[in-house]
């Protein structure tokens, strides 16, 4: 069944207004939501669609794209350096294990070396996708696993080219269709010239990011139009991808470097703030279609043939990762992690299966029941890591609660920290500095670890959990300083703390301006903008780098803040009568403007008459 | 004329103690004022640590009380510095005084303060050489200024050597000072013909008796 365009958007777009959300609540995450949605739609469960699920695969894939610039964008070339060691280690050992374990497999299997070959380099691949959309949804990106994670996916993202150029190398028969995905521009070009084509290549995109983009952005942005700037930036990602498409290169792997050229760039968050909706969608396209995509006459036909896959794949990829992480010293939380989150078979392999199927290396019987493979392991993924947080973390990793002598349980701390990367340690150390112990949640396994070796009394998890909350001893401290960095968890926070533990006096840490709007609005009291004090103690520096004399300039200072604050608690309710559907940026300038504007009515030196002789002067000298 | 002439007058207190934690005279005093909405306590380095007062707020509080105590330990002869900057800031010049400005006029004020050292050290043959009202002066004069009835100090002298019942003694001889004080008992002139409101206050021990 295939209505016109506009059905089918109703019905992928519902499919994931309705999945999506339902998953989050039950704590599944996003990604599994839309795979959800996809099986639904698709042609085996509903049939709404049928199979131009393949297509829109294609098409979707795009969203990985994007994923991997915006990626490179908040990476900085210096950080990427840093990285070099397991990027290179992590991903090369990954990828030459499993390769070999899977070609062993394949040997055992009875097929021939060359496909035993193809198919385990395919199948080594990981989901660049799943991965880091639940490594960043989870907030994850900074610890260990998220960094491990992100070395080997990005290393199978440059592999995939040599792969591609090799895979020929191995079809039996002189099928001489050497072209994948059709318009290859060098493949007629000998090989030295190839790769000094694709080492030129990177070279211009790199000059590009350099000298065209930023003057080009600039050009734009002046126009004052937004969609020509949204525009510029698919342009952008789009021109990348297809210079890469003539070379033969990786588009994801093009756009994740153009993405680290620009990560200096003044317009970098302008750029993220615009393609970040698109990638969303398509990303949340692209796991639809894979979810549309599994063949389940397919399996049903053969189910044990494509569970036995399963089933030696997976644990073969996992407990090669595990091993790297041992290696490479990730402690059993995030080594879990790490091995259970990319122990799935990647999109990419539906790029090298087909490429298989094209070069006749295997039967077009054998690479469907693959590509069944690899979907069914994307889809088992997020179970998976559903299953570690519930099941295997809890009782095996860092334990929630450290197994603590009596009389340090029994000591109560009046302050739970909640969060405590460098907003919540300031606090933290603060208070310690001055006698005060806390209690200190935090979700990152290794800081954790670390926490407690210094003798801190730490718990490890989700601080928004009531149960965690509960046996951090919620229920008899009086003060909880919610410092986490995400604005959403903070509130989230907020909330659980408010309806469980009424009695707790809640410290919160606010972003900006409009996120203390929206803790004002939820009753809070306590709101500490972290961009507040910085900016005014910066400035207050400044008036007396002009000469201003030091304390006349900490006393403008305070009373900047003080009527900052007033103009905080006035300004946060008119916000509503604003019309709901205009552009957030568009909105942040309006309210800035009316910030502004407040600003010139009140004379911040009106009050200030302190040691002021003028007027007595004034009248000394009329008499 | 001898009494007050408001009827139920309110008492402001503004008190001043950079370590308060560390305190046992001026704790002893705090602790034994009387809870009576009448009666404003307002603990200035608790309100305003980084010495930004709200003048404002400040002179609105001024203008609703009737009798004004500056409640502080004497260091070096005089109150602590916040007492000082409060003193800069809110008696604004136009307001407080000056030509036209009689915001305060005739409210009664005076200092409530304790020192380590005794009534003896405090005399023209002691160590210090010179007597308490004499280095009250300065707030006398302020006073003055301002149109407003300066009365002689309410003194807690020699609490290096007071025990805790010295203290606790004290601070209920200055609880029942302050409510005599809203209940328009007492009597300035009378007052102001002692040298320390201590001594005035004898006389109602007596009849309390």
């Amino acid at each position: 069944m295939s209505g016109g365009f506009l059905l089918q958007a109703v019905v992928y777009l519902g499919a994931a207004v309705l999945c999506v959300p339902v998953a989050k609540r039950m704590g599944m995450g996003s990604v599994l939501g839309y795979l959800i949605a996809g099986i639904l739609i698709g042609p085996f469960v509903m049939g709404f669609i049928g199979t131009e699920g393949e297509d829109i695969l294609h098409f979707a894939e795009f969203g990985v794209v994007m994923m991997l610039f915006l990626i490179g964008l908040e990476l900085e070339p210096k950080q990427f350096w840093r990285m070099r060691r397991s990027i290179v280690g992590m991903g090369a050992s990954q990828m030459v294990v499993t390769t070999a374990l899977l070609f062993a497999g394949g040997l055992v299997m009875g097929f021939e070396w060359q496909a035993a070959l193809a198919g385990g380099m395919a199948l080594s691949m990981s989901s660049t996708a799943i991965v880091l959309q639940t490594v960043k949804e989870k907030g994850l990106m900074n610890t260990s696993a998220g960094q491990s994670s992100f070395s080997v996916l990005l290393f199978q993202d440059i592999a995939v080219i040599p792969m591609l150029a090799a895979l020929p190398l191995l079809a039996s028969g002189a099928t001489a269709d050497n072209g994948h995905g059709g318009a290859h521009l060098l493949e007629n070009l000998p090989g030295w010239a190839h790769a000094l084509a694709v080492f030129g290549a990177v070279l211009v995109i790199i000059a590009a990011g350099k000298f065209v983009i930023g003057p080009l952005l600039h050009i734009v942005a002046r126009t004052r139009l937004r969609e020509l700037f949204s525009a510029s930036a698919l342009l952008i990602v789009m021109s990348i991808s297809y210079l890469m498409e003539l070379v033969g290169l990786s588009h994801a792997l093009g756009a994740f470097l153009a993405g680290v050229v620009l990560a200096n760039s003044e317009y970098k968050h302008a750029l993220e703030s615009d393609l970040e909706p698109f990638k969303g969608l398509l990303l949340g396209l692209f796991f639809i279609a894979v979810g549309a995509s599994i063949d389940f006459s397919l399996i049903a036909a053969n189910p044990g043939t494509i569970a036995m896959l399963v089933l030696i794949i997976m644990p073969i990829k996992a407990l090669v990762l595990f091993g790297i992480g041992k290696v490479f010293k990730l402690d059993l939380d995030q080594n879990m992690l790490f091995a259970l989150g990319l122990s799935q078979v990647g999109e990419f392999a539906f790029v090298l299966l087909s490429f298989i199927g094209q070069l006749s290396i295997f039967s077009s019987e054998w690479i469907s029941q693959l590509m069944a493979v690899v979907a069914i392991s994307m889809t088992i993924t997020p179970l998976l890591l559903l299953v570690n947080d519930k099941f295997i973390r809890p009782n095996f990793g860092v334990k929630e609660e450290e197994e603590l002598p009596a009389d340090v349980i029994d000591q109560k701390c009046p302050v739970i920290i909640a969060g405590f990367a460098h907003f919540g340690s300031t606090v933290g150390r603060l208070l310690r500095a001055n006698g005060v112990e806390a209690t200190i949640l935090d979700f990152d396994s290794d800081r954790v670890a670390f926490l407690r070796k210094m003798g801190f009394k730490v718990f490890y998890g989700d601080a928004t959990r009531v149960d965690l909350l509960e046996s951090a001893g919620a229920s008899e401290a009086k003060i909880l300083i919610s410092g986490i960095d995400s604005p959403e968890t903070n509130r989230e926070l907020v909330k659980t703390v408010r309806a469980h533990f009424p009695h707790l006096k809640v410290m919160v840490r606010a972003k900006n301006r409009w996120d203390a709007y929206e803790l004002i609005e939820m009753g809070e009291n306590h709101i500490y903008r972290e961009s507040l004090d910085t900016a005014i103690r910066l400035g207050v520096d400044v008036l007396k780098q002009l000469g201003i004399r030091a304390h006349t300039a900490q006393r403008a200072g305070h009373l900047f803040r003080k009527h900052d604050e007033e103009a905080m608690q006035k300004l946060a309710p008119e916000r509503h009568n604003k019309q709901e559907y205009i552009l957030r940026s568009r909105q942040q300038i309006e309210w800035q403007e009316e910030l502004i504007r407040e600003d010139s009515q009140i004379d911040l030196g009106e009050n200030d008459h302190a040691w002021d002789t003028e007027p007595m002067r004034e009248i000394a000298y009329k008499r | 004329m001898g009494t007050i002439s408001v009827f139920m007058p309110n008492v402001l207190i503004l008190f001043a103690h950079p370590r308060f934690e560390q305190s046992r005279a001026q704790a002893a005093l705090v602790r034994n004022l009387p809870k009576d909405p009448r009666v404003t306590f307002r603990d200035l380095y608790e309100i305003y640590p980084d010495f930004q007062i709200d003048i404002p707020l400040e002179q609105k509080i001024l203008s609703e009380h009737d009798i004004i105590i500056w409640q502080h330990p004497l260091y070096w002869y005089s109150a602590p510095p916040l007492i000082k900057q409060w003193i800069d800031l809110v008696l604004e010049f136009g307001w407080a005084y000056g030509p036209g400005a009689n915001a305060l006029e005739g409210k009664w004020i005076f200092n409530a303060f304790s020192s380590g050292g005794g009534r003896d050290r405090y005399s023209p043959g002691g160590r210090n050489r010179y007597t308490i009202p004499e280095f009250l002066r300065p707030f006398e004069q302020t006073s003055w200024l301002c149109k407003m009835r300066y009365l002689p100090p309410y003194a807690l002298m020699g609490t290096h050597r007071f025990s805790k019942s010295t203290c606790d003694s004290f601070g209920q001889e200055y609880g029942h000072m302050v409510r005599l004080l809203i209940e328009g008992v007492l009597d300035p002139e009378e007052w102001a013909a002692h040298e320390f409101a201590n001594d005035y206050l004898e006389r109602f021990k007596v009849e309390q008796q």
